[in-house]
């Protein structure tokens, strides 16, 4: 579809997942097996050398087993083990414990480390948890590598009497492997949800820098510390990471609770039947999938999903409810005033100022037909930086794009209605729908009825 | 500045004056002043990023930690040094004598953590392996009293600027309260002193920022935390009033009820976490009425059973809304509940006594009293007074008599902000409810016999 806007339309050549069922799930099973493989090598090569200094290694493998009992879900449905990371960076990072010099491999690293996640993770499968294992996977490869690069050295003499060089190379590469975390983490993602990496990378490293820094900075001292006061360090610096954890872990709870509310509260139009029944929970996931679909960033994402959850809001102060909710049905001045009273009341809370904004423009059409003829020539690519962005926000023109599909649509889940409903879209992109926007919901329908 | 009292003059002109002489006095011989510019470096960042607690103008910060590390580092002296640096905290508000008496008063804290560290046996220097357990008494001691010297300073302010509120906290209840628990945070990180102090000697000046990173992630996230309630607490609020703009009658409803519910929640000594609850509960508890038909609520006449009915349902359909988002669970049944009554003749379920959830006996109280005090189209707002004749009235019967008086009592004590009387605009949506269902009062009535 030729796009008169100009604007490179989200879906470019860039987008490998045109057949989404042909790599669902690979890099998934390609992380796990290479940390298989890895794992049943080290393993063996540890069973067949012994076990050096068992007692530190017990002491770091109870603590990364505490870690993985303790595991934390950030926002974003991340699953994260900060005290075992930080627990299994350390061990890979040691060298002294007291006086003592350590000499221990990789392969026992490894070793400690998958069988302190794997005790760690039983209490979780007791109670009904699903394991996951690829994120133990992501995690235990980081340790790996810290591991593979730092055992050889950790023996040099050089890095023993100099402590500038060790915490120079320590903590480039805890920074290393916090990165790798983090890249390993969005290719994940990047496989489960259909994100783009970019934006899944820069989205993992916003949410993992504050609690990458406490943990990489935990590990580092754990190491070092255990030079000055043994292994009571291990339980002295897990302490300032629990309370992290804590604190982490209210956050996540407010966050979700706040979402759950206002979800439910969303249904308050559907149960006073000014709108049809689930109409605002349809909209909101299919507004989530296709702004994921146009790279749009997590926190904008959060806010799409809080305007197209509230985006009916409004027809709660009209007398009457309107028949069947409809609003595409209703006349533009109509649907304009229910975007208005809504954003007002959004308005209120003081704290969703952008999603208030995308609440109040979701009618406005994408390009204003009676200014389209001196529109289109400031729609020039080259002269787009210097105006003000022409039309709506891009959340308001998918909120505007799902909820039409949705009146459209509703429930149904046929097929052959759904792609009804697409090419009507398509037939207004001229003005009224945003094209690349309705090009991405026309893929998210198509993969979603190829999953049926 | 001229509101200051005499006594709270005096008082902060003492403990500037003790900490320019103990400081003045030295000794300066052997001071190791690299460590004392970079532990007060240490110091500033923390107060820079310090935490306002409450509305009033006392502040938090995490700055314990480097005394403390300069407490054995560099000695009493060193470390009064390292306390005054608070004084160059980059951040706004405070005002110049507050400045001053708080640079003043972490001084003279820290040169007397210190001497107490020296009176315990401790020497002053980095740390080795050697100096492990015996270090940690003399410690011990210098963090109490770091921690005792504070916070007993600052009360002292505090106390001698009470009413007038100006030096430093909010009420002086609030503060109370508070220092309680800043108490144990302040010894917490004041162990990591002795961290930082031991890491010295393996890393250097590397020591504190390692040590401090953790400590400063913890905090972003507890404030984190409490910007995301705050933006929740605000984003229910918003949503609850949207439910009621429907009706201008009962505009501000939810939020009265709720405030009578903590009212009563605090007063009969419910956890916090619970008060929290009811709180959510109070402002949530009549979302269900959306689901009533507006015909229905506008009504002036008797009630056919089937209108009867739909308003009797609003409680369930209230819960049907707020199921799933993850409340405690009580909070969903006091939504369900609270037109029980404990002579079991209430809705839906007609439970009675102590069957009816404690949530939803506290809810029916707040409800109805604020019902009563509220103008309505066919009465005006009654009397507080009169509104508890009635609730004394129905105790018994119709409300749980403990939550009555436990809710007279604390009306008593804070009073009650009384609704607005409702203006109302010619060209406004809303409908007028003909009666109100919460009205004790005022009981709908239901054609007897069709």
């Amino acid at each position: 579809m030729t796009d008169s806007a100009g604007r490179t339309p989200a879906h470019s050549s860039r987008d490998p997942r045109r057949f989404p069922w042909q790599v669902r799930d690979s890099g998934q099973l390609l992380l796990v097996v290479a940390a298989g493989v890895w794992l049943v090598a080290a393993v063996a090569q540890t069973a067949a050398e012994g076990l050096r200094d068992p007692r530190i290694a017990i002491a770091f493998g109870a603590l990364i087993a505490f870690g993985e009992v303790l595991r934390l879900n950030l926002p974003g449905d991340r699953e994260t083990a900060p005290i075992g990371f930080a627990g299994a960076l350390a061990y890979a990072l040691l060298i002294k414990v007291g006086a003592h010099v350590v000499h221990y491999s990789a392969e026992q690293v490894v070793t400690v480390a998958t069988i302190g996640m794997i005790i760690g993770a039983l209490p979780h499968l007791a109670v009904g948890r699903p394991a996951r294992v690829s994120g133990m996977a992501v995690r235990l490869l980081c340790i790996a590598c810290v591991a593979y690069t730092f055992r050889p050295l950790a023996g040099n003499s050089a890095v023993e009497k100099h402590w500038g060089l060790a915490v120079t190379l320590m903590t480039a590469l805890t920074v290393i492997a916090l990165l790798l975390e983090a890249v390993l983490t969005a290719l994940l993602r990047v496989d489960e949800q259909r994100a783009r990496f970019r934006v899944a990378l820069v989205d993992e490293m916003r949410v993992q820098l504050p609690l990458g820094a406490a943990v990489g900075a935990s590990a580092l001292l754990i190491a070092f510390a255990a030079e000055v006061m043994g292994l009571a360090a291990l339980a002295v610096f897990t302490a300032p990471l629990l309370v992290t954890q804590v604190a982490f872990r209210r956050y996540a709870g407010i966050r979700a609770t706040y979402l759950q509310t206002v979800r439910a509260l969303a249904k308050v139009t559907e149960i006073g039947g000014y709108v049809e029944a689930g109409h605002s929970e349809r909209v909101s996931r299919l507004a989530v999938a296709i702004g994921r679909e146009l790279g749009i960033h997590e926190p904008q994402l959060l806010e799409l999903e809080y305007a197209a959850l509230m985006h009916d809001i409004g027809q709660l102060s009209l007398h009457d409810p309107i028949p069947g909710g409809a609003t595409v049905l209703v006349s533009r001045q109509d649907q304009q005033r229910i975007a208005e009273l809504g954003a007002d009341v959004i308005q209120q809370a003081q704290v969703l100022g952008s999603v208030a904004e995308i609440v109040r423009r979701q009618n406005e059409p994408y390009r204003d037909t009676d200014h389209a003829a001196n529109g289109r020539a400031g729609l020039v690519p080259s002269s787009k930086p210097s105006g003000p962005p022409p039309g709506p926000p891009l959340s308001s023109r998918i909120i505007k794009a799902a909820n039409a599909f949705d009146d459209l649509v509703g429930s149904s889940l046929d097929p052959g209605r759904a792609a009804a409903a697409v090419q009507r879209l398509r037939l207004d992109t001229a003005s009224e729908y945003d094209p690349a926007t309705v090009e991405a919901l026309s893929r998210v329908v198509n993969r979603r009825s190829v999953m049926l | 500045l001229g509101k200051l009292s005499r006594a709270a003059l005096i008082y902060i002109g003492a403990v500037v004056v003790s900490a320019v002489v103990l400081v003045a006095r030295g000794p300066f011989a052997g001071l190791r002043w690299q460590y004392v510019v970079f532990l007060g470096i240490l110091v500033i960042v923390s107060e820079s990023r310090a935490t306002q607690l409450r509305k009033g103008q006392l502040t938090w910060s995490s700055s314990s930690a480097a005394m403390l590390a300069s407490v054995v580092l560099v000695g009493p002296v060193g470390a009064a040094i390292v306390g005054a640096c608070t004084a160059l905290g980059l951040r706004r508000g405070p005002h110049l004598l507050q400045r001053v008496f708080n640079t003043a008063m972490y001084a003279l804290s820290a040169y007397l953590a210190g001497r107490a560290f020296l009176a315990f046996g401790g020497h002053v220097g980095l740390p080795d392996e050697k100096s492990f357990p015996a270090i940690i008494a003399p410690f011990a001691a210098a963090a109490l009293i770091l921690v005792a010297a504070n916070h007993g300073l600052l009360s002292g302010v505090l106390w001698l600027t009470r009413p007038r509120d100006q030096m430093s906290s909010g009420s002086s209840g609030a503060g109370v309260g508070l220092s309680a628990r800043l108490l144990l945070s302040d010894l917490g990180y004041a162990a990591y002193g002795l961290l930082m102090a031991a890491l010295w000697s393996v890393v250097g000046f590397f020591a504190p920022l390692l040590v401090l990173i953790p400590l400063f992630v913890a905090r972003w996230a507890v404030t984190q935390f409490a910007e995301q309630q705050k933006a929740y607490e605000a984003t229910v609020g918003a949503l609850c009033q949207a439910v009621e703009t429907k009706d201008f009658y009962t505009r501000g409803h939810s939020d009265r009820v709720s405030r009578g519910s903590v009212m009563i929640a605090r007063e009969i000594g419910m956890r916090g976490e619970r008060v929290e609850a009811i709180r959510y509960a109070g402002m949530l508890h009549d979302v269900g009425k959306l689901g009533v038909p507006t015909k229905v609520l506008q009504k002036t006449g008797k009630l056919t059973e089937e209108e009867y009915s739909a308003i009797q349902l609003h409680p369930m359909r209230g819960l049907d809304i707020v199921r799933e988002i993850g409340f405690l669970d009580e909070a969903l049944a006091g939504i369900m509940h609270h037109h029980e009554r404990i002579d079991g003749r209430g809705y839906p379920m007609g439970l009675a006594g102590d069957e009816i959830p404690e949530f939803a006996r506290v809810l029916a109280v707040a409800d109805a009293f604020d019902s009563m005090t509220s103008t309505r189209s066919y009465r005006g707002a009654r009397p507080v007074a009169e509104a508890i004749e009635e609730l004394r009235k129905w105790s018994g019967t119709q409300f749980d008599p403990a939550f009555v008086d436990a809710f007279v009592a604390a009306l008593k004590r804070e009073g009650w902000q009384l609704s607005e009387p409702p203006v109302i605009a010619a060209d406004d949506l809303a409908a007028v409810t003909a009666r109100d269902h919460d009205d004790p009062g005022a009981p709908l009535r239901v054609i007897d016999s069709l």
